[in-house]
């Protein structure tokens, strides 16, 4: 009896030993992180200048050399800053600079930096500062995934290209620190989206000396790395959240009027719209599903993204290189009914590449107004177009492969368009392949597919950030599409010093694609989301960063 | 006893080798590169970045090298974020995730035996029914509905508990409440099962005729002997629910390892995948141990290689 109760105890204690052991770490890191991070919402007489934010995943990055993602972009673009930054309007507004000159052709930059400039322990931001960070992301052994976006400067495309002489010999960059607040640029020909350029995070300066004393700590948590913009990041805890506060030494900090923003990672749709209903954030994204649900709510904003979808239409495909097959497929889907039933969140129908309120003329005209829209919805024509593309193909059906991207969206998209395609063209049967995203990438990378659900965003705010992707051979290109006259529009639009004619080469070239209907455009997209009325003077913009806080404030919450 | 464990710690480390082995062969079968800018990136530099991680080398030195490392305990760093290592990666998500799983599964399995005998003692009548009924819902309707619905009536409605985040202890009520239903639901059913199964054996009635009482009949015979099932279905149980869950820490923003089993494998990060597919790995075989031993003790008679040592 007696060993028995011993044993039935020593069954427990083990039993639960074994839960305590595996969880042991846990409880230690609950005590450490158990203060309230919610910020302060006591009373205070004057209106807390304290904004509550979600966003989808942890910062991958800091180091401005290395980041490639929308979510290190935004917080990088709150902490960091640039020769410029993009204002509210998507404007270059002075950073670190306060003016600039340039050479008669546009190809040389001299940049006066602002010696207010402060890094946040004081020290001011100097030239030299740039042309380290520079030098660093070009670097081989830097390995920065998105150095290419220093194309435009001299040389750059050089030192990152494995056999050029000058591989890896990124002193001799186009980039001159003349004195401690003089910096001069050298282009490779004139690229009037340059100064916009200066505010992407691959452009913002680091300082050596510190980032050489926190070796491979650097830019690893809030308290290895050095700030030059708006707000610091006074708290990072991983996987959970983080705290800007309001930076002192920054230059302009009149400007900043938030103390406090409190960002949580939260990836459920309806924990966002929960936490938003009890007031713990001030904004949140919706997806479609939502959006009817608050159609009549006055918090409920729609705003235009510069980001593109269309469908690639793979050359390798015996009937995809047939015009009028390619044309009758681009005719034959309803893509108003797709935008409006499908997506339901501001985005709109494209019938273009470049899109629109992305980039002006040197007349300051829009490129979508003056080129307009390629192509329409119209059966009719698409039937007669798609009867003759059968007949010099000499076959009476044929049958495609839609590569797609796996998230439920795109899956109803695919869905809509195998639908509308196959009722609409006689003979024609879409089989549909959805792959997770890298796996698509690379299908699509190796050109194994016949039509495939693809996106873009600006790296610039130029046309040629979209125009350039078709080139023959080009990377992005995947689809086997090649015309002469395309590529040396191109070609020539890069070298030309005159602005008005590069950019008539660039409306030309669009026009080029489409006559060729070489990508059968799907929309533009639009983000949907609610805000509390009382958050004002958010700046969103169209590349890099999605928004800054700079001049954001709260009025009216109390 | 000791030859025993040392056999069967011999025995895990294969498994683990094996597991390690199929799951990298497997792992590098998966098209695309674990880099995050893949869909903008040249050739040449993708070139570079495949040398820097040992990425151009055949799949069997890769394997090799990763062995060498894996047995200094190096699990290597993630494509996803700057400079972090998969183990921190893994003891940082590890604390939340195992803090609600083990509270889940503690006040799961406590009800769910509570449940359960009560049921077995009362069986046939409401309390027997009602239980039951409470179990096949349990089993039937999956966590996140549960969360989504506490979540909303709970949280939002009637504010008694936070919607989300992880801070204070009032912060896991409702995950692991969530998690635990499940739990209950699968404990009581078992529970209810064997007890009614040795309520009905001879033995009992034996000892209930020697005189002993109900109360200890049922303490000492009954519930001793129900608990091998049990034991048997919380080993695994536990290590799911320890893991963390991808929905639940998903719906509650808990900071934990869950999604990363899915993610990791989604975006390519091979370290990732290899780390906590032996994480989880190294946790199964050695709960399966634990539970091995745990029946001999629960259970003479299934003592393996007890009585000679």
């Amino acid at each position: 009896m007696k060993k028995s109760k011993w044993s039935l105890l020593l069954t427990l204690v083990l039993a639960l030993s074994m839960f305590l052991a595996a969880c042991s770490g846990g409880e230690k890191e609950k005590a450490g992180d158990s203060k309230d991070g919610e910020g302060t919402t006591s009373e205070k007489p004057a209106e807390p200048q304290v904004l509550n934010i979600l966003d989808g995943e942890e910062i991958p990055s800091m180091d401005s050399s290395l980041a490639t993602d929308a979510v290190s972009f935004e917080v990088l673009n709150n902490v960091m800053e640039g020769l410029y930054r993009l204002d509210k309007d998507n404007k270059p507004t002075p950073g670190v600079a306060l003016s600039h000159e340039t050479n008669e052709d546009g190809t040389v930059y001299t940049f006066k930096l602002n010696p207010e400039a402060k890094w946040s322990d004081g020290s001011q931001v100097t030239a030299k500062d740039f042309v380290y960070s520079w030098r660093k992301a070009l670097h081989p052994d830097t390995l920065s995934e998105y150095a290419y976006i220093m194309g435009p400067i001299k040389n750059a495309n050089a030192i990152q290209t494995d056999g050029d002489p000058l591989y890896g010999k990124v002193e001799e960059l186009g980039v001159k620190a003349v004195d401690d607040t003089t910096l001069e640029v050298t282009l490779e020909a004139p690229a009037p989206y340059f100064l916009g350029l200066t505010g992407f995070a691959t452009f913002y300066p680091q300082k050596e000396e510190y980032v050489k004393s926190q070796a491979d700590k650097y830019a690893l948590e809030a308290n290895t790395l050095l700030y030059n913009g708006p707000f610091v990041l006074n708290e990072w805890k991983h996987n959970e959240g983080w705290q800007y506060k309001k930076n002192d030494q920054y230059w302009d900090k009149e400007n900043v009027k938030l103390d406090e923003i409190n960002v949580k990672i939260v990836k459920d749709q309806a924990t966002m719209v929960n936490l938003y209903e009890t007031g713990q954030t001030d904004i949140t994204g919706l997806s479609m599903e939502y959006v009817d649900q608050y159609k009549d709510n006055e918090d409920l904003y729609t705003r235009g993204e510069a980001t593109v979808f269309f469908l690639r239409l793979n050359q390798k495909s015996e009937a995809l290189k047939n015009a009028n097959i390619r044309k009758a497929i681009d005719m034959a889907y309803d893509k108003q009914s797709m935008v409006d039933v499908l997506l339901n969140n501001g985005s709109v129908p494209a019938y273009y590449l470049v899109p629109s309120d992305l980039a002006s003329s040197p007349d300051k005209e829009d490129f979508r107004k003056t080129n307009g829209n390629f192509g329409e919805y119209n059966v009719e024509k698409a039937k007669e177009l798609w009867a003759a593309g059968l007949k010099e193909l000499g076959k009476d059906s044929v049958e495609l492969e839609l590569l797609n991207y796996d998230s439920d969206g795109a899956k109803k998209m695919g869905e809509f368009f195998k639908n509308q395609l196959e009722k609409n063209l006689p003979g024609i049967k879409v089989n549909i392949k959805a792959q997770p995203f890298k796996q698509k990438l690379e299908l699509e990378s190796k050109g194994e597919y016949d039509f495939s659900y693809a996106g873009w965003g600006p790296d610039y705010q130029d046309p040629m950030t979209f125009l350039d992707m078709f080139v023959t051979d080009g990377a992005h290109n995947q689809m086997a599409y090649s015309n002469p006259e395309y590529d040396k529009l191109i070609n020539d639009a890069k070298k030309e010093m005159d602005q008005k004619k590069r950019w008539e080469m660039m409306l030309e070239a669009e026009k080029v694609l489409f006559e060729d209907q070489a990508i059968s455009p799907l929309y533009q997209r639009g983000v949907t989301g609610l805000q509390k009325p009382y958050v004002k003077g958010l700046a969103h913009h169209l590349f890099g960063a999605d928004v800054s806080y700079k001049w954001a404030y709260i009025e009216g919450k109390q | 006893m000791l030859r025993y464990i040392t056999k069967r710690v011999f025995a895990m480390l294969l498994t683990l080798l094996i597991i390690a082995t199929i799951t990298f062969f497997l792992m590098k079968l998966l098209p695309g590169s674990p880099f995050n800018n893949q869909e903008k990136l040249s050739e040449s530099q993708r070139y570079a970045l495949n040398e820097k991680y040992g990425l151009n080398d055949p799949v069997p030195v890769q394997y090799i090298n990763y062995l060498g490392k894996l047995a200094q305990g190096d699990l290597g760093y993630t494509f996803q974020f700057d400079g972090r290592t998969v183990n921190s990666m893994i003891v940082n998500g590890m604390g939340p995730s195992a803090t609600v799983g083990f509270e889940a599964l503690l006040f799961g399995t406590l009800v769910g035996l509570v449940l359960g005998i009560v049921a077995a003692l009362r069986h046939n009548s409401f309390i027997d029914y009602g239980a039951m009924i409470l179990a096949v819902f349990g089993i039937a309707i999956p966590s996140f509905v549960f969360a989504g619905l506490l979540q909303y009536y709970v949280g939002v409605k009637l504010e008694w508990l936070p919607v989300a985040f992880w801070n204070g202890p009032e912060y896991h009520i409702l995950p692991a409440f969530s998690l635990s239903v499940g739990v209950i639901a699968t404990v009581a059913r078992f529970m209810r099962t064997e007890m009614l199964e040795i309520l009905g054996t001879d033995y009992i009635l034996m000892a209930r005729s020697k005189g002993i009482s109900k109360n200890a009949v049922i303490i000492k015979h009954c519930v001793r002997n129900s608990m091998i099932p049990i034991i048997t279905i919380l080993g695994p149980m536990a290590i799911a629910l320890i893991t963390g869950s991808l929905v639940i820490e998903n719906i509650f923003a808990i900071p934990g390892i869950g999604e990363q089993f899915v993610k990791s494998i989604n975006l390519n990060d091979y370290p990732v995948i290899m780390g906590t597919t032996l994480f989880y790995s190294f946790l199964i075989v050695v709960i399966i141990l634990i539970v091995d031993i745990l029946y001999g003790i629960i259970d003479p008679r299934i003592r393996v290689a007890g009585g000679k040592s």
